[in-house]
């Protein structure tokens, strides 16, 4: 089904199951502990060995030898596979770093060997036994030093596009304007931490391949593993039902799956891996750190003349840069704008993308800085943000915003979360040993199109089964997938199966860039409108006249059972969605706002959350209760971001030290208070015929400058590199004793 | 190689096992009871949680040949998706969970902190020693610590347990 | 993880026999520190002896008006006790702030006490370490060491003891008790349990080797009012950037240790002296000597300003 015209009413706008909350139909599963992930998949006729990762003791340099034999001779082992046994190896389109290194190393922890024993305490210990030379060379670990001479760089989402994008004469508006701001801002490397580790089992049967894997894309993990190993693709099956957890982090082959296929190769035996959680923060990708500068200019009555946004991040040798400035391009009016990137090679682990990427970090500059120049106006931050909004695209007027509601975002979560009682005034407010402040910031980030497929197949018991590649990484997609195939076809969520996250079903969006849900419903839809075809025809019904519902098919003034249609035999639709160039007519983007109250510990300068609020008009809402959990999952996040998290980046050794999960904090239960999400009402037909959009993301986007300019208002110190820790700011806080 | 015994989900377990066998890799590997998660296996993250001998632990941190002649029980042992276990039930009602991974890890550490809040074990929250503790937000939140949920459901977590509690009275 | 065998002990001499004589025994308590270390070969036990069947889980009163505290009892147990509760409540507070239920369910007294630090250079065996390879080298010094020590440590090693138990312990005069393979008892104040790094940072207790303990005996109770006040970046489940354990009495004298901040337990009595003049001067003189580094300087002003609150919180 091609999407080229705005979506007319279509069976979906009933919303009798669409857009209503339902639980998780993979709840029972879940909360029992009998979902299985990619390590557990028990099945096999053979029996299972285990293989345990050898990574990189140096960041850069050529290994000069491998000593293997300790290990190989060690209790259980079957097989040791390096780059040199492994032989020729391609790279998949979407690795930077190569996933097996050797003899040359490009960053700490990278895989270099892989052990098979027939235990898991076996093939640990023996990789330990493996006894590697290296000739360490110099690297280049420290981001400031390395953008001093880095080139402007293009966003390959943004591609083909100038290096600079400009608006107007920023340099001379911002020079004349009335009231100036120029500050700069940095976010660090992010860890995606998810909870379950990069896991694989991987059967050879002959020259065909099965992998369990934990994988966000499956067709990309596919086609990746197919390019690396040389072999054909469709000798290669993934397989990924659930997966515990990815923020970005799964959606590239990985070492566990690459070398779990090497292993068993070696050991003639299927092989399971699990990624050791010391390894992943150094052996795979991570949130590239940023150092942005923004400037923006206005007149004297708030309204903006210049914005210029620049940041620069780095990445491996062939890397792509953090895109932070693209909300940027969109968010706010001005006439004269300037944004750029700037990308400096360096030899940290590979940098790639995690949850939002670019908005992200983006926002937490940006929506910092319009914090600090609504105050250099004397203007409530809410009314300046409502002051500069604007319904077109900034840098191509005649291209409007598909929809935008980021005005209501901000005066209703105003409205509601009582922001008139915040005192404009920083440093004033106190309860007992807190100061305490009010944030806000807005929430944006683009919606993106991806062709997505389904197959829907009606059995002759009347039951629906869904089958699609699309991954459930938490995000609700079996329950949204469900509720959309029991509207289409007329039938309780409870009459539908949803098979994901194998490699034997079409080809889906996958789940990235909160371009799954809406994408993948949508396929999800075509396929449903094909089978509703086959339905109508089998029962003589004219299709475009024909309602499906309470099981049964209605037309003109005739009724059948829905299941009547298979009785002489199961039917099946299969489509995809594409997509035409309403998203190059509109610019199709979600919005929202965050509020945020805390406390800053007058003494200690320790930061409690108190309330947070999340408005979001992001399309139509499929399932109110799994959206409003990934609204809140992406403030828990962006709290984390603000406040903690950060890799620490040793810059002689070249790695990040705080490789484990205690050391790289994340939010714990006692860090989050009750969270409010209120989503707007909004059906944008140039969507979809869903009508939907992604939320996942947006709630991450601006919630951590939410925090800072509460951080700010509290106390009275402004805080421009995350994570804003006490450290940053003890000094300053009111003298005590 | 060492035998151990133990009781799990009421059920006597016999297992001959390499001494540096964790609990954890005896219920997944040996037992393939796999609804115990490994997250980090360095009790950084909470999924491994079982309740061993009526507490609960970290079951990565653990050998199991500790744990010979002990009864333990894991989120098998709770409730099974056609008859949950109240804690269950309630998260599925609150959505207090996403991914899913480390789930049965928050199930049973939930259990386990109304079961250590009705007994009366200190937290660090609690204002008063020498009160006795109560199943508040703060309190809950606080105890329910040692378990990550990368995905931020806690604030669900909370409304499952609160639930549960005020059920019971 | 290396190979190793494992047995039970059935009394705390066999125990510490069996350590004594075997090159490469270890006592297992919970385990969640040994355990840890193991995994990725920081610790290399080739035997493990298990002692938590020894009797060693009890908590009894003393002739002096103190309590003994068996070296097994729980971080569970032990800050749930009514007398301790009520008593000794610093104890009581450091315990609840450390770690999580889970591990506190595991983890001993004994081990508490024992634990090993958590700078990440330490942990990392690629990287040089004192501690694990005496002469090696220090990777941490020159490297990321915001959460490690000021004071205390060295030129081989500027790792911190982590524990947040054993800085009410050290605050409240308690006493290590072991014993030997050969019956003998000692009894080992808290001050002289834990030392400073100096040239052997990889001697991190008084411990001789085999030695085990079996208790640990806090003196009748202070009275005053107790305090554990503990900083860290998220709001549980992570080690203290600085914590402060005190009691101070009604006169306003009174105890203060710290931790987060070095090598060991810190306490220094003569800047108890100067609580009455305020916290500045007592962190002045605690920290007297104090090497920080860029990263970690803010551990000072921290440890004053906590300080402070806790004084403040004592007045009121």
């Amino acid at each position: 089904m091609k999407f080229a015209t705005p979506a007319g009413a279509n069976p979906i706008d009933r919303m009798a199951i669409v857009g209503r909350a339902h639980p998780r139909i993979d709840g029972p599963l879940k909360t029992t502990g009998t979902a299985p992930y990619a390590y557990e998949h028990q099945h096999l006729e053979s029996k299972l060995a285990y293989g345990c990762i050898v990574g990189a003791a140096v960041a850069k340099g050529r290994i000069t030898a491998i000593r293997v034999h300790e290990a190989r001779d060690a209790p259980g082992v079957l097989a040791i596979v390096t780059a040199q046994e492994a032989g020729k190896l391609g790279k998949g389109k979407r690795n930077t770093a190569k996933l097996l290194g050797g003899p040359e190393v490009d960053h700490y922890h990278q895989a270099i060997a892989v052990v098979v024993a027939e235990t898991f305490e076996q093939a640990r210990h023996a990789a330990g036994l493996v006894h590697v030379d290296y000739d360490r060379t110099e690297g280049r670990f420290d981001l400031a030093t390395a953008l001093e001479k880095a080139e402007l760089a293009i966003d390959p989402n943004a591609a083909p596009a100038p290096k600079e994008n400009r608006v107007g004469n920023f340099e001379e508006a911002f020079a004349a304007a009335a009231v100036k701001l120029d500050a700069s801002y940095t976010t660090p490397d992010h860890s995606h931490a998810m909870m379950e580790p990069f896991a694989s089992i991987a059967a050879w049967n002959g020259d065909e391949l099965t992998v369990w894997t934990s994988n966000q894309m499956i067709d990309w993990g596919r086609t990746d593993l197919a390019i690396t190993l040389g072999i054909p693709k469709e000798k290669v099956r993934l397989i990924s039902p659930y997966v515990g957890g990815g923020f970005g982090g799964k959606l590239f082959l990985r070492a566990d799956a690459l070398l779990a296929a090497l292993g068993a190769r070696a050991a003639g035996r299927p092989v399971k891996i699990a990624m050791p959680r010391p390894l992943m923060a150094n052996n795979t990708t991570h949130r590239p750190a940023t150092r942005q500068r923004i400037r923006i200019g206005c007149d004297a009555g708030g309204t903006i003349t210049a914005i210029g946004h620049e940041s620069g991040s780095g990445d491996q040798p062939g890397g792509s840069p953090e895109a932070a400035v693209s909300q940027t391009r969109l968010l706010y009016a001005g006439a004269n704008r300037l944004t750029t990137l700037r990308l400096a090679e360096l030899d940290l682990p590979e940098g790639n993308a995690m949850r939002a990427p670019g908005e992200a970090s983006g926002m937490m500059a940006l929506e910092i800085a319009i914090d600090e120049m609504a105050e250099k106006l004397g203007m409530d931050p809410v009314a300046f943000r409502v002051k500069n909004d604007t319904p077109v695209d900034p840098e191509k007027p005649q291209r409007r915003f598909s929809e935008r509601q980021l005005v209501r975002c901000l005066e209703e979560g105003a409205e509601r979360f009582g922001w008139s009682r915040r005192n404009p005034r920083p440093g004033q407010v106190r309860d007992g040993r807190w100061l305490v402040g009010f944030g806000v910031a807005a929430a944006f980030r683009n919606h993106l199109d991806m062709p997505s497929g389904a197959r829907v197949r009606l059995g002759r018991d009347g039951h629906i089964t869904v089958e699609t590649d699309m991954t459930d990484i938490g995000t609700g997609s079996y329950t949204i997938i469900a509720q959309t195939a029991a509207e289409m076809m007329g039938v309780p969520v409870d009459e539908v199966t949803v098979r994901l996250g194998d490699s034997a079903f079409p080809v889906s969006a996958g789940s990235g860039g909160q371009f799954g849900a809406a994408n993948a419903t949508a396929g999800v839809y075509a396929a449903c409108v094909k089978l509703r075809d086959a339905v109508a025809q089998r029962l003589g019904f004219n299709s475009a006249e024909a309602v499906f519902a309470d099981g049964r098919v209605t037309g003109g003034n005739r009724s059948a059972a829905l299941r009547e249609a298979a009785a002489a035999g199961e039917l099946a639709g299969e489509d995809k969605i594409e997509f035409g160039d309403l998203s190059k007519t509109y610019q199709l983007s979600t919005f929202g706002s965050h509020f945020v109250e805390l406390g800053v510990d007058s003494y200690t300068g320790i930061v409690r959350l108190r309330r947070m609020l999340a408005v979001c008009a992001a399309g139509r809402i499929l399932n109110p209760v799994s959206a409003r959990s990934q609204v809140i999952g992406a403030m828990t996040m962006g709290a984390g971001s603000a406040l903690m998290e950060e890799l620490a980046v040793d810059k002689r050794f070249g790695f990040f030290v705080n490789h484990d999960l205690a050391g790289y904090e994340v939010p714990v239960h006692a860090d989050i208070p009750h969270q409010e999400v209120i989503f707007l009402e909004e059906a944008d037909d140039k969507a979809n015929p869903m009508k939907a959009k992604g939320v996942g993301e947006l709630g991450l986007c601006g919630f951590g400058a939410a925090v800072a300019n509460a951080v700010y208002n509290a106390t009275g110190v402004r805080v421009r590199d995350y994570p804003i820790t006490l450290d940053k700011y003890l000094d300053r806080l009111p003298p005590v004793d | 190689m060492m035998p151990v015994r133990f009781k799990v989900n009421g059920e006597s377990r016999e297992l001959t096992l390499d001494p540096r066998t964790t609990l954890l890799d005896a219920l997944r590997e040996h037992l393939h009871l796999t609804g115990t998660k490994k997250g980090c296996d360095h009790g950084q993250c909470g999924a491994c949680t079982v309740i061993a001998g009526g507490r609960r632990i970290n079951a990565c941190l653990s050998l199991a040949l500790q744990h010979d002649g002990d009864a333990i029980t894991t989120i098998e042992g709770l409730g099974t998706p056609d008859k949950l276990h109240p804690m269950q039930a309630a998260f599925v009602k609150h959505d207090g969970y996403q991914c899913g991974y480390c789930t049965p890890g928050q199930v049973c550490s939930a259990v386990a902190v109304l079961d250590e809040i009705a007994r009366g074990v200190p937290s660090h929250v609690q204002a008063d020693l020498l009160q006795r503790p109560q199943a508040s937000n703060i309190e809950m939140r606080e105890r329910m610590s040692g378990n990550i949920c990368r995905c931020g459901a806690y604030s669900n977590i909370a409304e499952a347990m609160a639930d549960v509690a005020g059920g019971r009275g | 993880m290396k190979p190793f065998t494992y047995e039970r002990a059935s009394s705390p001499v066999e125990a510490a026999r069996i350590v004594a004589n075997r090159p490469g025994a270890r006592f297992l308590a919970g385990g969640t520190n040994l355990l840890d270390l193991m995994k990725i070969e920081v610790e290399t036990p080739t035997h493990l002896v298990d002692v938590q069947d020894l009797g060693l889980d009890r908590i009894e009163e003393t002739p002096e008006g103190g309590l003994r505290i068996g070296a097994l009892v729980s971080n569970t147990d032990l800050a749930a006790d009514e007398r301790i509760r009520r008593d000794y409540a610093v104890l009581a507070r450091a315990i609840v702030a450390g770690a999580s239920g889970q591990l506190r369910n595991k983890a001993s007294t004994a081990g508490n006490l024992l634990q090993r630090t958590r700078c990440p250079y330490f942990y990392d065996t690629n990287m040089a370490c004192n501690k694990r390879s005496p002469g090696a080298g220090c990777a941490a010094i020159g490297g990321v060491t915001r959460q490690l020590g000021v004071i205390g440590v060295s030129d081989k090693c500027i790792a911190t003891f982590p524990g947040d138990m054993p800085i009410a312990m050290r605050l409240l005069d308690a006493v290590v008790e072991t014993v030997d393979g050969e019956g003998r008892r000692r009894s080992i104040p808290i001050a002289e349990f834990h030392r400073t790094w100096g040239d052997t940072p990889h001697v991190e207790t008084a411990l001789h080797p085999g030695e085990l303990v079996t208790a640990v005996t806090l003196p009748a109770p202070l009275g005053g009012k107790h305090f554990y006040e503990k900083v860290r970046d998220r709001a549980s489940y992570a080690f203290a950037l600085v914590s402060v354990a005190a009691v101070i009495q009604p006169d306003g004298s009174g105890r203060v240790a710290f931790g987060g901040v070095a090598s060991k337990p810190w306490r220094v009595e003569e800047a108890e002296a100067l609580i009455p003049l305020g916290a500045a001067a007592v962190v002045a003189r605690a920290f007297e000597g104090a090497t920080p580094t860029d990263d970690n300087a803010f551990k000072l002003p921290l440890a004053m300003r906590a300080l402070a609150f806790v004084l403040s919180q004592a007045k009121s």
